[in-house]
């Protein structure tokens, strides 16, 4: 797939981000998604914006790239400032656009909330770049583990994600496959009325649901015909270990947010 | 309708961390109606070549001209939907593109995008089915009910049905058994010479490529390695031992029976019955001095 979006692909790479365990790094970004809501001052937006860019920029992955791949999303942030500098209607008149008032406040809840989504979009994106998916749901099924108590069924959870994660570049690349197919023979998405373009997504969507359905029912035979039981007494190949680098990546962010909250208003 | 392509370069997803160049700097020459065959290792940019016969695949650095058609790089095509109805692609395991309820539908299913008319579809279709061997009380059936190899040839005749002037085939008999590959291999030959079209053949078979085509590209690592009359590629051993890529089991033969008995027998492209008759010969001789 050409596409420009990056969220949620894995670039392989030998920086110390990647190296994380990735529970450390699930812990660190949700702490993150919930601290960025209590910024409130330049100081402590810049606090924040320091820690993201540094974290971004430990990963080794191009910047260039990065801000490049987020492009779908500049959109997003874009329309979110604007939104802001017309609606807010408090503090002084700083000037006048088209008989708009745009005011002082509305420009800084404005820059505010954009750098707050921007922020949240750079640092959650570096968890999917700097993490394969299995490292991922493994780290989920240890963190929820404490769930199996309460008979919630963590193990059958996390394989139900990995597999999902495991076959969407599959089926990614089947739906270019059977694109291309049907249009060598003429299938046209692009142009055409609404209602024929719906249509015209059928020669693609009928052959996919097929070869899924046929990939999963030979999933289940290959994984019965390997002893596969569920997930009691199993082992794993990989144990996670938290390190040193672990404990040190987990005092930096202790650091920032206790420097978040003494540099808020 | 001839086919050239002229320095032509393609990148995947170029400026990115995944860039990967699959072809370098091409040019080669099809002539209209000949029989070609593309042969290379597995990633040396057959599939990708071939999806620029009908503008799949842009280049990202020169030209392709097919018949009146120019494919640039940097350069929407105009004439994408005329060369897409004469560039016919049998994509590699075409049967996972099958998706109406009946085959007779997913016949159709080409020759409407393209705005024939209803009985011109139908036509088509009755040809279409022949072309490929199927009996006729198939077409009203599903085509999830069929076998493997009729699945196959449904779809198959799904692209005939457009009647196109180049038939691309991105190995055809992947995953057959062997009588059904020769099957389907003579069908090819046999619509080549009926109906005239430019056939273009990917194939990982040295044998269907020295039996069926005239001309012969092998492809490495995205660049051409070598061209020519089959008989004539398939002597040289070595270079063909660097790309990783076997003799037909027929030259290979020819060659040991030379080595072994000094009787040296030209390729002609016969059958094994034939050649058998001709080892024979030399065995008689052999008896008799």
């Amino acid at each position: 797939m050409s596409s420009s979006l990056i969220i949620g692909q894995f670039i392989p790479g030998s920086s110390f981000i990647h190296k994380l365990d990735p529970r450390t790094k699930i812990i660190i970004i949700f702490c993150f998604v919930v601290i960025v809501f209590f910024a409130n001052s330049v100081m402590s937006y810049g606090l924040l914006t320091l820690f993201a860019v540094g974290a971004a920029l430990a990963t080794r992955i191009r910047p260039s790239f990065l801000l490049k791949g987020m492009k779908p999303l500049w959109f997003l942030v874009g329309f979110t400032f604007l939104l802001h500098l017309f609606i807010t209607k408090e503090g002084e008149i700083l000037f006048t656009v088209l008989s708009f008032d745009i005011y002082s406040e509305a420009v800084e809840q404005g820059a505010a909330i954009s750098l707050r989504f921007f922020l949240l979009i750079l640092f959650t994106s570096l968890l999917t770049l700097t993490t394969t998916p299995i490292e991922i749901t493994d780290a989920i099924e240890e963190l929820l583990g404490p769930l199996k108590k309460v008979r919630f069924p963590v193990h059958e959870l996390a394989l139900m994600m990995s597999i999902s994660l495991r076959f969407i570049p599959t089926l990614l690349q089947e739906t270019e496959k059977i694109s291309k197919a049907q249009a060598s023979r003429g299938m046209d998405l692009k142009t055409g009325s609404a209602k024929e373009r719906i249509k015209a997504v059928v020669p693609l969507l009928v052959p996919l649901f097929v070869s899924a359905f046929k990939r999963a029912e030979e999933l289940a035979m290959a994984m019965e015909a390997r002893g596969y039981r569920g997930g009691e007494g199993r082992t794993k190949l990989r144990e996670l270990k938290a390190g040193k680098l672990d404990g040190v990546s987990g005092c930096i962010f202790m650091i920032i947010i206790i420097g978040l909250f003494m540099t808020r208003n | 309708m001839d086919i050239e392509f002229q320095h032509v370069s393609y990148t995947y997803q170029p400026n990115t961390p995944f860039e990967f160049q699959a072809l370098k700097d091409i040019s080669l020459s099809i002539e209209s109606g000949s029989y070609a065959a593309i042969i290379g290792h597995t990633g040396s940019g057959k599939s990708t070549l071939i999806q620029h016969l009908n503008g799949l695949l842009q280049p990202t650095e020169g030209e392709v001209a097919i018949g009146p058609h120019r494919l640039k790089a940097d350069e929407k095509a105009k004439t994408l939907r005329e060369l897409r109805k004469q560039v016919g692609i049998v994509f590699q395991y075409p049967e996972h593109q099958l998706f109406e309820e009946t085959v007779e539908k997913d016949i159709a299913f080409a020759p409407k995008n393209f705005g024939l008319s209803d009985a011109e579809v139908k036509r088509r279709t009755k040809q279409a089915i022949e072309a490929v061997q199927l009996s006729e009380d198939v077409l009203q059936r599903s085509p999830f009910e069929l076998s493997g190899g009729q699945m196959r040839r449904a779809a198959i005749a799904g692209v005939l049905a457009m009647k196109p002037q180049v038939l691309v085939l991105d190995e055809p008999t992947a995953g057959l058994d062997p009588k059904g590959q020769s099957d389907m291999m003579d069908m090819f030959a046999r619509l080549h010479r009926n109906q005239g079209m430019t056939t273009i053949l990917v194939t990982h078979s040295m044998e269907d490529a020295l039996a069926y085509a005239e001309h012969l590209f092998i492809l490495n690592e995205g660049e051409k390695y070598m061209e020519g009359k089959p008989e004539h590629l398939f002597l040289d051993k070595n270079a063909l031992a660097d790309v990783n890529l076997d003799l037909p089991e027929m030259i290979s033969f020819l060659k040991r029976l030379e080595t072994y008995t000094g009787h040296a027998i030209p390729y002609r492209n016969q059958s094994v019955t034939e050649l058998a008759k001709d080892v024979a010969e030399i065995v008689k001789k052999g008896a008799r001095s």
